[in-house]
């Protein structure tokens, strides 16, 4: 086996450190069927620098490094390390000349130790194959202590939290000896505080000399972190800039090609009578555990009110409960004075209740339906849709070419399958098709996680509209920028019971983090 | 808790309290057979002999107060379950009950004789030995994520060519060729699930149709009309493995048995170090649980799951030869009889780990022996219904008693490089 050779030079190497690399993209072109994600990419990254690599969701910034990293392989362009153009088989090879990656979604196997994730694909062995544990374990520790990445190495990664699985990724690509790293979207699932130790280490990486990659659409976090920032829109740089000489707002519009409002403009709220009411609702998650243990809050007419919290702390039993896909253990929820805890998801829809789910490709939308089917998910058993047994179709396309253009659904044509959409538009359709109908409440959750810039403006504005005209509505996120800026309101989970209420005005994203991680002031 | 105001059935109740409230009332019928029929039934001592011939080591002991014992225990094991629950333990628990059910069983049935308990464990392990194989088939392969359904087809086709290639040349070719003949099927649903992606449950029902078709054609073809030159390979047979045979009640069961026996010890024990101790088995079960990370890291996917597979089949292929060359000594039809399906059963009860499976074929083969010494010793019940209790162990352990066992994560899917 190939890996067999490399891990035996690699542990007999492993503290003679690699000069510094000099990484080059020339001229990377790579199409897919109907579209070209990278146009002629050119780009440097050096060993002791930060370079940013910003761009809205499918920009091609992943296709890029999955280029690099040998998961790819580019039609047009050249990589070169230290001015030698190099071919990537596969991530192995890549591996080998000195490249590490941090994937979006985390490369690690749930069931694995600490240890064994860390080793996998250059294990340390003895006879027979036999992987030499406590070698590995040792490697491990010594990693972790050289770049203050605590972990235990005998831990299991699914009971380890999402920061420290993290960490364990960075050890991962250490132990390859990576000079150049790569970080897809790192802080998309970290707390605030996180956040920070995060960068904390990545400056630790910068300064032990290894050269990094940033991928991220977040404007604040890139101008805190990089040294260069490298724009992409479609496909294509269209800048480069350096921190502390722009302004978040001309990165933006570099990124979406036109000005972009980065805030919501809205009124103060004008809250009429109580809408949703929960009171000391409990509701247990698939293991048994109590998700969500004992919360109570009301939502009126006329406000926004969010609920911000890491991901895992209740927030989806909570969603899932009020919008009737689990009936809670104990606890009552009602909407506009009816007890709608044990109602089906129908009759909840009937009262007027919209729901904006947290994982819109599964739970949002029938993927392999087309627009017209999609935008009728939740009506086409009524008239004019159906009538008896039979569908009119024509009524449904009538009314899904309406609504595609009043809510600026960009697509050739309803017919064809929402998989086909980008990510913001198929939040764009759930959203038409959920506001439409007459709202009492809008639940939405994570209603712009994956979303590019300009559709995060439009589905923003649509729920203050909607605010306006007198629906309640109910956020869950965990982007606190957008609880911020969207809220009228805002109640902060911890491990299943609401631990703060407070008001954008009133508040801080400091403090909210502190809340969040459950350290209450 | 707080007011439960919601029907029971509404609210999520997980799968393992679902589990220990299952047990218990199993527990608690077991508990009720045992002092109704088996307690109340018997009458007089009953004997287990547990020495060779010559050897006299007997087991005598009142039928009557044995059940009466066992009934306790199950007694005790529902209110443990009802309460506390047992919880990761269980299966063992289970798999000691369901041998303790079948003692008191013998007990009642042999109450006023005697019956060989040695004989019938000898017989446990041997009838445990096919399906060990096919489950330890099956784990090699499920754990790289390919499910292999077609484990019966490939016993089968061991079956049939052992007992073709033995008779023309000799037993030990026939004994290569199965296990080969078992990697040529393997890799038929390597190419078939891990090339072509089809689904893995039809491409495993594909090669059982396959290999019954063609083993019974050729069987009613060639085997059958000239037995001696075509079906007549003999019978590897059982041989001690000196001083450890010599050790009392084990020694004759574990260590005087035929080559096969000695083949499953070696591979389960090979395997579970495989597997746990070494690269090849990070690799594999990394490749089972999530392959893109283990692609990511520049392990080949695809080059494991050929691997692993492959090897599954020449276990199974291997296994096969057990039916003619370590039993019977001659094909039949369809003689394998859905053994490769309690195989899948035993690996799944075994939780996936070699030893585990091993562990749950024995108590299937227990199961199977136990059936046999039923009619012998004529205990009145129709032996159209004996020969159903293989099975229907199968049934009751696959059948909400196994659990949460968790698979691969990734089992069963095909993986698609980008």
């Amino acid at each position: 086996m190939s890996g067999g050779q490399l891990s035996t030079t690699l542990c007999s190497e492993r503290h003679v450190r690699r000069h510094p690399l000099r990484l080059e993209l020339r001229g990377i072109t790579k199409r897919f069927p109907g579209v070209v994600a990278n146009d002629g990419v050119d780009l440097t990254i050096e060993s002791g620098e930060i370079l940013g690599l910003l761009g809205e969701n499918g920009a091609g910034k992943t296709t890029l490094m999955n280029i690099l990293y040998g998961l790819y392989s580019a039609d047009e362009g050249q990589v070169l390390i230290d001015g030698e153009e190099v071919h990537f088989e596969g991530p192995g090879d890549a591996i080998a000349a000195g490249i590490g990656m941090v994937h979006q979604h985390f490369m690690l196997v749930p069931v694995f130790t600490v240890t064994e994730n860390v080793v996998l694909g250059n294990e340390p062995t003895g006879a027979l194959g036999r992987i030499d544990m406590q070698e590995a374990r040792r490697e491990v520790r010594e990693i972790s202590s050289r770049y203050g990445l605590e972990v235990d190495p005998d831990a299991v990664i699914e009971d380890l939290p999402v920061g420290i699985q993290q960490r364990v990724e960075i050890i991962k690509v250490l132990f390859r000896e990576a000079e150049i790293i790569v970080f897809d979207e790192p802080t998309a699932v970290l707390t605030p505080q996180e956040v920070e130790e995060f960068f904390e280490i990545v400056r630790g990486l910068k300064e032990a000399g290894k050269g990094i990659v940033f991928i991220t659409h977040k404007l604040g976090e890139m101008l805190e972190i990089a040294d260069r920032i490298c724009v992409l829109r479609r496909g294509k740089v269209v800048g480069e800039a350096i921190p502390g000489e722009v302004t978040p707002g001309e990165l933006a519009e570099m990124m979406v090609g036109r000005p972009v409002e980065l805030v919501v403009e809205k009124s103060p709220a004008d809250p009429g009578d109580p809408v949703l009411e929960v009171s000391d609702l409990v509701v247990t998650d698939a293991r048994n555990h109590r998700a969500v243990d004992g919360v109570s809050f009301t939502v009126r007419a006329g406000e926004i009110v969010g609920i911000a919290g890491v991901q895992g702390n209740g927030q989806t039993e909570l969603v899932e409960a009020i919008t009737g896909l689990v009936i809670p253990l104990a606890g009552h929820i009602t909407l506009n004075g009816r007890d709608i805890t044990r109602a089906t998801p129908r009759e909840r829809h009937r009262l007027g209740m919209s729901h904006v789910p947290e994982d819109r490709q599964n739970d949002g939308l029938v993927l392999d339906f087309d627009l017209t089917e999609n935008l009728v998910l939740d009506s086409y058993y009524q008239e004019p849709y159906s009538r008896g047994i039979v569908m009119d179709w024509d009524a449904a396309r009538d009314h899904a070419e309406e609504l595609i253009r009043q809510y600026d659904v960009r697509t050739p044509s309803v017919d064809v399958l929402a998989s086909h959409l980008s990510g913001g538009n198929q939040q764009k359709l759930i959203v038409a098709r959920e506001f439409a109908r007459d709202t009492a409440l809008i639940v939405a959750s994570q209603p712009t996680r994956g979303v590019d810039v300009g559709s995060i403006e439009y589905i923003h504005r649509r729920i203050v509209e909607e605010r306006d005209e007198g629906s309640a509505v109910l956020i869950v996120s965990s982007e606190l920028d957008e609880i911020l800026a969207l809220s009228d309101r805002i109640l902060v989970m911890y491990r299943g019971r609401i631990v703060a209420e407070t008001t954008p005005a009133e508040t801080t994203p400091a403090e909210l983090g502190l809340y969040m991680a459950g350290q209450v002031a | 808790m707080t007011t439960v105001d919601v029907p029971a059935e509404l609210v999520r109740v997980p799968a393992e309290v679902k589990r220990e409230r299952i047990l218990g009332v199993v527990y608690l019928i077991l508990a009720a057979i045992v002092a109704f029929f088996f307690a109340m039934g018997s009458e007089g001592d009953a004997t287990f002999r547990l020495g060779e011939a010559g050897q006299d080591i007997d087991l005598t002991f009142s039928a009557a107060g044995f059940s009466w014992v066992v009934s306790a225990i199950f007694a005790f094991l529902a209110v443990i379950h009802l309460t506390r629950g047992i919880g990761r333990k269980s299966n063992l628990v289970l798999s000691i009950a369901l041998v303790l059910f079948a003692f008191a069983f013998l007990a009642w049935a042999a109450a006023g004789s005697s019956f060989s308990l040695l004989g019938m464990l000898r017989t446990t392990v041997s009838a445990a030995t096919p399906i060990a194989f096919g489950a330890l088939s099956g784990v090699l392969c499920e754990r790289v994520a390919v499910i292999n359904i077609g484990i019966e087809g490939m016993l089968l086709t061991g079956a049939f060519m052992s007992a073709l290639v033995g008779t023309v040349t000799n037993p030990w070719v026939g004994l290569l060729a199965a296990t080969l003949s078992g990697g040529v099927l393997a890799l038929g649903l390597a190419v078939l699930a891990i090339r072509y992606r089809v689904d893995q449950i039809i491409a495993g029902v594909v090669i059982n149709i396959f290999a019954l078709g063609l083993t019974s054609f050729l069987s009613s073809q060639i085997l059958v009309e000239n037995p001696d030159r075509f079906n007549r390979p003999g019978v590897l047979q059982a041989f001690r493995i000196p001083l450890l045979a010599d050790i009392p009640v084990i020694g004759p069961i574990l260590f005087n048995q035929n080559i096969f026996v000695y083949a499953l010890w070696i591979s389960v024990a090979l395997t579970a170090y495989g597997l746990f101790r070494t690269r090849w088995g990070l690799r594999a079960r990394a490749v089972g649980e999530h392959p893109k990370a283990a692609d990511t890291l520049g392990v080949n996917v695809y080059r494991m799951r050929y691997l692993n597979v492959l090897l599954g089949g020449l276990v199974a292929g291997f296994g096969g030869a057990y039916f003619t060359l370590g039993s019977v000594g001659a094909f039949n039809e369809n003689m394998t009889a859905g053994r490769g399906f309690i195989g899948l059963a035993a690996m799944i009860f075994g939780r996936w780990h070699p030893v585990g499976a091993l562990a749950a074929a024995l108590v299937f083969g227990f199961a199977d022996s136990l059936q046999v010494r039923l009619g012998i010793l004529d205990v009145g019940i129709p032996s159209d219904f004996l020969l159903m209790a293989p099975y229907l162990v199968t049934i009751i352990v696959v059948a909400g008693v196994v659990g949460r066992a968790r698979p691969p994560a990734a089992d069963g899917q095909p993986y698609v490089k980008e």
